[in-house]
């Protein structure tokens, strides 16, 4: 059935919503009609420059509020949200218990030649994110940080000798689509190697969608504000969902 | 000023144990040189540019005197016999060398009294550089007028260095006082200082000699535009700490990162490199008057801020003390900390009072370095901005030295020509209106501000007890630090690492060390 919405500002299909951008022109009357004008072939009305100010030489920043003039039918959206049944740190390690009768492996790394492990720390570390312990804490997971700068080879080849149930690779830089190409040089040496379909794969990081993680030929991707146990269930999950079908 | 009660013998004791900590590493560090402290050398020689493969001449020039079996007497005194040899600069000596048509080895005629005059000369000459961007800053900070603290230090990173220019120029509108130019990912990890202008980088800049010139030049314009002198930070950082003091030293950059012990931990770089490349990039900054930056606010980015709130004292009083061996004073360390307590603790803002206020009572004149909250930066950019806008009242009422502006966007992308205003402006809001306040207010006598300090005081003299007990590189190697584990002889750079032959020489250290 078709749903038609437009942005909630205080009544139901008002359309509004707040903009902020920079135009490279000099601040003055001129410069504040162009931000109207601009946002109108943006697909906008009822459009009020609330706030302008200079910031640089030849450079001025705009606060707007305007009205969108689309609709969105919803009942056409389709998302590859990430399936797992959410469960706690408890439920994940008795599950494990239960089904497994073993550690499960899961090693994690900043691949290529990022620096950053805010991610990856995140999710392993044992403290965790968020009020949600790291997978360092799980008793019935063996976990591997490999830090930062890992070369992909080097991934692979600690997920071989651990016999990896999952792999969590994280990318922070983003700059230039570094972290699409750094995920998809693993990808490609997996497929290589024929191990693709070995271990679970995950991409994680502040720019990281499912839907991108999925389109790169990964299993699942984690943004922003995802705790440890969403990455815990879900390999869990997952990895029962494979034995299912393998049985 | 507002002041905690502390006490004082025990600041004179930790203040001494750390020093004895320094003191165990320098027994090492001076038996010892590497390859980057021997291309510093060249470098402030007088050598140069690359070779047509395009590797950096100070590289080649290291490694030919590496196949001749003589660096292991230092390269100054080979090279000063190439110089004999050649009658030319220093520069063309290099491209003889490296194209193999002089090799100072094979001469047995020029004696050892000239080599030592020429060294002398040469050393000489390099001291005069680092005394002439001393001198050349400030005359430029007399004309122009210098900035109150806390300075606002903004970051600019786009990979292109005339973009960069661009963005330093409008922060410098909005009211910037610092511009770093972040290095690109992984330079760190590079062996070789990269070579002139650069228009690609991953994250951030390349660190190149040509670069700092060029942002050196649009600071010293902006700065000129609105009568405030304008800092510039690089990194010496890496494997080329001391290489890159050499070339902001011949830029007159004002502020260098530059940590004992960033590298070993973030980096995972031979702590014996470090250790020994530290300390020659210190004792440049000293004579060329560059502040360091330390990266203290770096283990609270892997460990919780109030737990282990005492090794980031801890380590500002190591690399407090590890500069003093390298003859910094107290006005040339921005020692680092930060402001990253979870916001979800109850009165975690008193907690960072009591941080913040501890730095600046231990170190009284050291601009110190205050890094804003980035681990829990919401992605929620109004948020982001509440975060900031607390984290600036605490470096204003606490008197911190250098600003590092928090970003509402930190969390999501590096910043936009409008993050970096958003950001200025609450910090020239929170600075104007809170000025004094420092001054006005007193933290009651046992209350909880006071006694947090006290008790981080009191951890940190355990810890640093049982470091001076078993030695920094044991500690390093038990994970006491960000808990993360190094070992002597693992990590990147080892293999540059050489141990000095009774016949070394470096005049130029000597005379740094002298001062």
């Amino acid at each position: 059935m078709k749903k038609n919405i437009k942005p909630y500002g205080d009544t139901l299909n008002d359309g509004v919503i707040q903009l902020s951008f920079t135009l490279p022109v000099e601040y003055g009357g001129k410069a504040i009609k162009a931000a109207e004008v601009y946002t109108s072939k943006l697909n906008f009305d009822q459009i009020t420059v609330a706030h302008a100010k200079k910031i640089a030489e030849g450079f001025t920043y705009f606060v707007v509020f305007a009205r969108a003039i689309p609709f969105l039918d919803y009942s056409s959206i389709v998302s590859n949200e990430v399936k797992f049944d959410k469960m706690d740190f408890y439920q994940i390690n008795s599950l494990i218990q239960l089904e497994f009768k073993r550690q499960l492996s899961v090693i994690g790394a900043t691949i290529g030649t990022d620096a950053h492990t805010v991610g990856i720390d995140a999710i392993l570390n044992m403290k965790g994110y968020n009020q949600d312990y790291g997978l360092e804490r799980y008793p019935e997971m063996k976990t591997l940080n490999m830090g930062s700068q890992v070369l992909c080879e080097d991934l692979i080849k600690a997920a071989l000798e651990q016999n990896a149930d999952a792999l969590l690779v994280s990318q922070t830089v983003t700059q230039k689509d570094s972290h699409i190409r750094n995920f998809s040089e693993l990808i490609e040496l997996l497929e290589a190697e024929n191990l693709r379909s070995r271990f679970i794969l995950l991409a994680g990081g502040s720019r990281v969608t499912n839907d991108l993680a999925i389109e790169l030929g990964y299993d699942a991707g984690f943004g922003p504000g995802t705790v440890p146990s969403d990455v815990a269930s879900f390999i869990v999950t997952n990895l029962l969902k494979r034995r299912g079908k393998n049985a | 000023m507002v002041s905690i009660h502390l006490s004082d013998s025990q600041i004179a004791r930790v203040k001494s144990t750390a020093s004895e900590i320094a003191d165990d590493i320098h027994q090492f560090i001076i038996n010892y040189s590497s390859d980057s402290v021997e291309r510093t050398v060249l470098r402030l020689y007088g050598v140069d540019g690359v070779n047509e493969d395009g590797t950096p001449l100070p590289n080649k020039i290291v490694e030919r005197a590496r196949e001749q079996k003589v660096l292991e007497n230092g390269i100054s005194p080979w090279f000063a016999k190439a110089m004999i040899i050649s009658k030319r600069d220093p520069q063309i000596t290099a491209e003889l060398i490296d194209r193999g048509e002089i090799n100072p080895t094979l001469n047995f005629l020029i004696t050892p009294s000239d080599i030592h005059k020429k060294e002398a000369e040469l050393a000489q000459k390099a001291i005069g550089i680092l005394n002439q961007t001393k001198e050349q800053k400030r005359k430029k900070q007399e004309q122009t007028s210098l900035p109150p603290q806390p300075w606002r230090y903004i970051i600019v990173a786009s990979g292109n260095i005339y973009e960069d220019r661009t963005q330093a120029e409008s922060a410098v509108f909005s009211g910037a006082d610092i511009i770093a130019v972040i290095r690109s990912t992984a330079q760190s990890l590079l062996d070789y200082v990269p070579f002139g202008p650069t228009t690609e980088g991953f994250g951030g800049t390349y660190a190149t000699q040509e670069n700092f010139k060029l942002m050196r030049e649009a600071l010293d314009e902006a700065g000129e535009k609105h009568n405030r002198y304008i800092r510039l930070v690089n990194y010496s950082s890496g494997l080329c700490m001391a290489e890159i003091a050499a070339c902001a030293a011949f830029e007159d950059l004002d502020i260098l990162l530059n940590d004992s012990m960033y590298g070993i931990l973030f980096r995972d770089i031979n702590m014996k490199r470090t250790f020994i490349d530290q300390h020659f990039s210190r004792l440049i900054c000293s004579q060329a008057d560059i502040i360091i930056n330390t990266g203290e606010d770096n283990y609270l980015t892997t460990s919780d801020a109030i737990d282990a709130a005492h090794t980031v004292t801890a380590s500002q009083l190591i690399n407090e003390a590890m500069a003093r061996k390298a003859g910094l004073p107290s006005r040339l360390m921005g020692l680092g900390h930060a402001f990253e307590i979870d916001p979800k603790v109850e009165n975690a803002f008193l907690y960072e009072l009591a941080h913040a206020q501890l730095a600046r009572q231990l170190f009284p004149e050291a601009p110190l370095k205050y890094m804003p909250p980035t681990k829990y930066k919401s992605t929620d950019v109004f948020q982001a901005n509440c975060l900031d806008t607390m984290f600036n009242l605490a470096s204003v009422t606490t008197k911190q030295g250098i600003h590092l502006a928090g970003i509402p966007t930190e969390a999501i992308h590096t910043p936009l020509m409008q993050d970096r205003y958003q950001s200025l402006n609450n910090m020239n809001y929170v600075f104007n209106i809170a000025k004094n306040l420092g001054d006005e207010i007193e933290f009651k006598k046992d209350g909880l501000i006071a006694e947090r300090a006290r008790t981080v005081l009191n951890e940190t003299e355990q810890f640093l007890n049982s470091i001076k007990e078993q030695g920094l590189m044991a500690s390093i190697s038990e994970g006491l630090f960000a808990g993360v584990k190094r070992y002597p002889d693992s990590g990147k750079g080892l293999e540059g690492v050489f141990k000095k032959a009774p016949e070394y020489s470096n005049p130029l250290m000597d005379l740094l060390e002298k001062k």
